[in-house]
């Protein structure tokens, strides 16, 4: 195969694109897919503070490497999950990346915060551990932006996590939810961050493969608690389509962005946010579903 | 097998899987049951496009680029 720029041998097949990109014209490539979706949904300005949620994977430091070396300000915080064995093997890269760039890291812990790690956290609050997961991340994320004065929070979902997502809301009909899938979210209350998804029209393969190529030492293993998550079962059946007809799932994700939102646009219902009475947090509720967890699962605050 | 090339697939556990090489990469997914937009294909520090020939005594590493986090 050649590359469609230079005609050297290429290194990587984009089918997608019927194109095919020898190592240099595919960075121009990746590079150009982050810019673009930056400038399209004004995600953040040159000059702004951007704190990429990292967790050790591809995703996350792949974007954190494109990140800086576009020249963006970008620090990096880091959750540690106290999940034994992968939280230590996944910070381990994370230290890692941020010492071989000069990279500024933020490490926040769940068990230093309330005393558990999260697959005990998840037992006693008797949730789902991926809800659970997911409540205290985003909570942390949004506290250690605020606290660090930064002016979006950037986290690696790519292509193919963004279409599974829409199909898993679409069989569902979560018409909310579609109301609300972008890859930007804005700051809807004062004490909120944006939070912004660069990655969102890359798939996984191009992000794993510019991982390899730029020497990004990411975390392979899966986390122990995603097995069985329905999400991989949707990206199953979406590269199966994507096999017989290239170009499916970003036609599916970046046609409903485009056309398909505004039929749900009636759903989404503006909401007042008020302070949680516990921890002065955004919530719709008096108390906020990240204390609720924590009371439930006997957590003092 | 006497002379055969290597593939490693590493999660969810490491397996090694002997091919009777020369095969083309693409063949190699096929007969492994892998798509090839789930994962991506690496020998030393190279990745292999499809139409690649891999040799008997190679070492390639077929890495499952899917996450569910």
């Amino acid at each position: 195969m050649k590359c469609k720029k230079c005609k050297q041998p290429a290194i990587i097949a984009l089918r997608r694109h019927n194109a095919a990109f020898c190592r240099e014209h595919y960075l121009e490539y990746f590079y150009g897919q982050v810019e673009r979706a930056v400038k399209e949904y004004r995600m953040f300005a040159r000059d702004d503070r951007i704190l990429v949620a990292v967790s050790g994977g591809k995703d996350s430091l792949a974007l954190w490497d494109v990140l800086l070396t576009l020249g963006y300000r970008a620090d990096g915080l880091y959750i540690d999950l106290g999940i034994d064995g992968y939280s230590e093997r996944s910070k381990e890269k994370v230290l890692y990346f941020a010492r071989e760039r000069g990279a500024n890291l933020r490490i926040a812990s769940i068990k230093e915060e309330y005393g558990l790690g999260i697959r005990e956290l998840a037992r006693k609050a008797r949730r789902a551990a991926c809800s659970v997961c997911g409540l205290h991340k985003r909570y942390l994320f949004n506290r250690e932006a605020m606290e660090g004065e930064y002016d979006a929070i950037a986290t690696g979902h790519n292509l193919d996590d963004e279409a599974a997502t829409l199909l898993g809301n679409l069989l569902n009909w979560n018409t909310g939810y579609l109301a609300r899938q972008s890859p930007l979210l804005e700051a809807t209350a004062a004490n909120l961050v944006k939070k912004v998804k660069p990655l969102y029209r890359l798939t996984e393969r191009e992000i794993a493969s510019y991982a390899v190529l730029r020497r990004v030492d990411y975390i392979v293993e899966e986390c122990p608690m995603a097995v069985g998550a329905k999400s991989i079962l949707y990206k199953n059946v979406l590269n199966q389509l994507e096999e017989v007809s290239p170009g499916t799932k970003a036609r599916f994700l970046f046609g409903f962005l485009e056309e398909g939102r505004q039929v749900f646009a009636g759903e989404k219902e503006e909401v007042a946010l008020k302070a949680c009475a516990l921890c002065g947090q955004p919530t719709t509720a008096e108390v906020c579903s990240r204390c609720r967890t924590l009371r439930r699962a006997g957590v003092t605050l | 097998m006497s002379s055969a090339l290597k593939v490693i697939i590493p999660i969810p556990e490491r397996r090694v899987h002997e091919i009777k090489g020369p095969k083309k990469v693409s063949a190699i997914l096929k007969e492994l049951g892998m798509s090839s937009e789930a994962v991506i294909v690496i020998q030393g520090e190279n990745l292999l496009t499809p139409d690649v020939t891999v040799p008997d005594e190679a070492e390639i590493e077929v890495r499952p680029a899917i996450s569910g986090g």
